[in-house]
């Protein structure tokens, strides 16, 4: 199926866009379009690494069901806290995972959550601040294929 | 972290497509302790007089860390909203005589206590053995005047998850003397009867190798002691029988039907080799 | 009884004591129909049905929240901190890409 540009734009704007399309796929998203999101979210600033910790599997059992975590250093104050973290499963068709939203009354800026991986890929986490800048983590997850449970 | 050594060329050879091999083990029987609210369950146990197997182990133990940790926590097992459906099913009228479970059963914690750890049971009346869906449809046909249910409907599998709970951490004990003594040699007979394409037989995979990988997956005893279980394949939970099916499918053999009396004697025997295991209805596997 | 029933499952401490950073786990069964597989009958693709997003609010105000795509895991699954600072009561919203709106609240008791 082909993805205009515009079609795209409604994907990166987001569910709420989904659910007044109506019944709709899912496309596969190119490359291009995944930087795209990614791009929108780190709002032009450069991802260091540091700061936030992805917790994944070294293998996954089943691709279906895969629990991840993570965590970000942050003082929690009204000054200093995390906005925002975008999970990113780069080799799934449709990469985006999930956008956790915080503020200073998270206390912490943790989360723990379960997704569903094509195959064997990097997992990325973004984690921005109130003031804007981004910090990275990325871990690789072999998912086991074959089999009986596979 | 466990190496398994034991690898026969000769079966390898017999098993044809399916590569079946030993390896350094990320997972396998690793002796973890599963704890559910502070109350431990028994995932190994003596295997019983002439058990085919030196020690019986829950597939639990097979699992991964993650897998293993979903079902020690009750919050975490995704089977748990399935049992809380089945619990608001139980006190739900239904049927041309509008009964519900616990009008005549009333609480499950006490009357369904040790039901599943029994199952499948010697049913007089039908002269044969049935399983827990069989007897929850026999209910919902006589009792309730409500249609039968398919063993993987989702509200059999609230009802079978709920009931199969009231029994966790009680020792599988079916019964195999008796009446019951023909029917668990007719499941014995199946269990190790080569077929399918592969030409294998259950023994093939869960008795001649439990620890060794069948491709990318290790392999288990087979146990039976945690079914109804939450599949993070299947995303959902899934009767005994179903996978049966899906083995039979995987060794490209004709699978039985759901509810035969072949899979009916399959599950009992499979049961009987789990007698003395702990009951970790709803579990959680890969 | 209506098959597939969504369902929520929220799991908050009953009390806490003042500035207590707590921890939150909620679940709430749905196949998260992610839009990309096929009737294996029709060959159709069966349309997307997800949950696309999560809200947690303390007494009015947003504590939490996640914008969901179709690769989180069926019966979507948070674990979250909040720290509290008064009593009061969590309120936990899931929508529906069909527009439904799923909630359920829980008290704490803050010391």
């Amino acid at each position: 199926m082909n993805v205009t540009r515009r079609q795209t734009f409604v994907i990166g704007a987001g569910a709420v866009a989904f659910a007044t399309l109506g019944a709709s796929i899912t496309p596969a998203l190119s490359a291009s379009d995944t930087e795209k999101i990614i791009a929108d979210f780190i709002g032009g600033k450069e991802p260091v690494s540091g700061k936030v910790k992805l917790k994944t599997p070294e293998i996954a059992e089943n691709g279906n069901t895969v629990p991840i975590s993570f965590t970000v250093d942050s003082p929690m104050t009204e000054d200093n806290y995390v906005a925002s973290v975008l999970v990113v499963a780069a080799g799934n068709p449709f990469p985006p995972v999930a956008t956790f939203n915080f503020s200073a009354m998270s206390g912490k800026a943790e989360a723990s959550t379960r997704i569903r991986l094509a195959t064997t890929q990097d997992i990325l986490a973004y984690a921005k601040m109130n003031d804007g800048s981004v910090f990275l983590d990325k871990k690789n997850v072999k998912v086991t294929i074959g089999g009986c449970g596979g | 972290m466990k190496i398994y050594t034991k690898l026969a060329g000769t079966l390898l050879a017999s098993l044809g497509a399916i590569a079946i091999s030993g390896g350094i083990a990320f997972s396998g029987a690793d002796n973890a302790e599963l704890v559910i609210d502070g109350k431990k369950i028994a995932t190994k146990s003596a295997a019983p007089e002439g058990s085919a197997l030196d020690e019986l182990i829950s597939g639990w133990q097979y699992a991964l860390s993650e897998t293993q940790e979903m079902q020690a926590d009750d919050f975490d097992n995704p089977a748990f909203p399935a049992v809380e459906r089945g619990e608001g099913l139980w006190s739900t009228a239904i049927g041309s005589k509008n009964k519900s479970c616990a009008d005549c059963h009333d609480d499950a914690s006490v009357s369904m206590k040790g039901v599943r750890a029994a199952m499948p049971k010697w049913k007089a009346s039908l002269g044969k053995p049935i399983t827990l869906e069989q007897q929850i449809n026999e209910c919902r046909v006589d009792r309730q005047g409500a249609e039968k249910l398919k063993f993987d409907d989702n509200d059999m599998l609230a009802m079978t998850s709920y009931v199969g709970l009231q029994s966790r951490g009680m020792p599988v004990k079916v019964q195999t003397d008796g009446p019951m003594a023909e029917w668990t040699d007719k499941g014995k007979k199946i269990y190790y009867t080569r077929v399918g394409q592969l030409d294998m037989s259950c023994a093939n995979c869960h008795e001649d190798n439990y620890g060794n990988y069948i491709r990318a997956n290790l392999l288990s005893q087979g146990q039976s002691n945690g079914f109804p279980v939450f599949r993070l394949k299947w995303q959902k939970l899934g009767s005994i029988q179903r996978r049966f099916k899906g083995c039979m499918s995987n060794i490209r053999a004709d699978p039985y039907k759901v509810g035969s009396d072949e899979f009916v004697a399959l599950e009992l025997y499979v049961a009987s080799r789990g007698n003395g295991l702990s009951v970790e209805t709803p579990s959680v596997r890969n | 009884m209506a098959k597939d029933k969504v369902k929520p499952r929220v799991k908050v401490p009953k009390k806490a004591a003042k500035g207590d950073v707590i921890t939150i786990k909620t679940l709430i069964s749905h196949k998260m129909e992610t839009g990309r597989r096929k009737d294996r009958k029709t060959g159709e693709f069966i349309p997307r049905k997800i949950i696309n997003h999560f809200k947690a609010e303390y007494n009015g105000a947003e504590v939490f929240s996640a914008n969901l795509e179709p690769s989180v895991s069926a019966n979507p699954y948070f674990k979250f901190s909040v720290k509290v600072m008064e009593s009061g009561t969590f309120k936990f919203t899931w929508t529906d890409d069909d527009g439904s709106v799923y909630t359920s609240e829980k008290k704490i008791a803050v010391q």
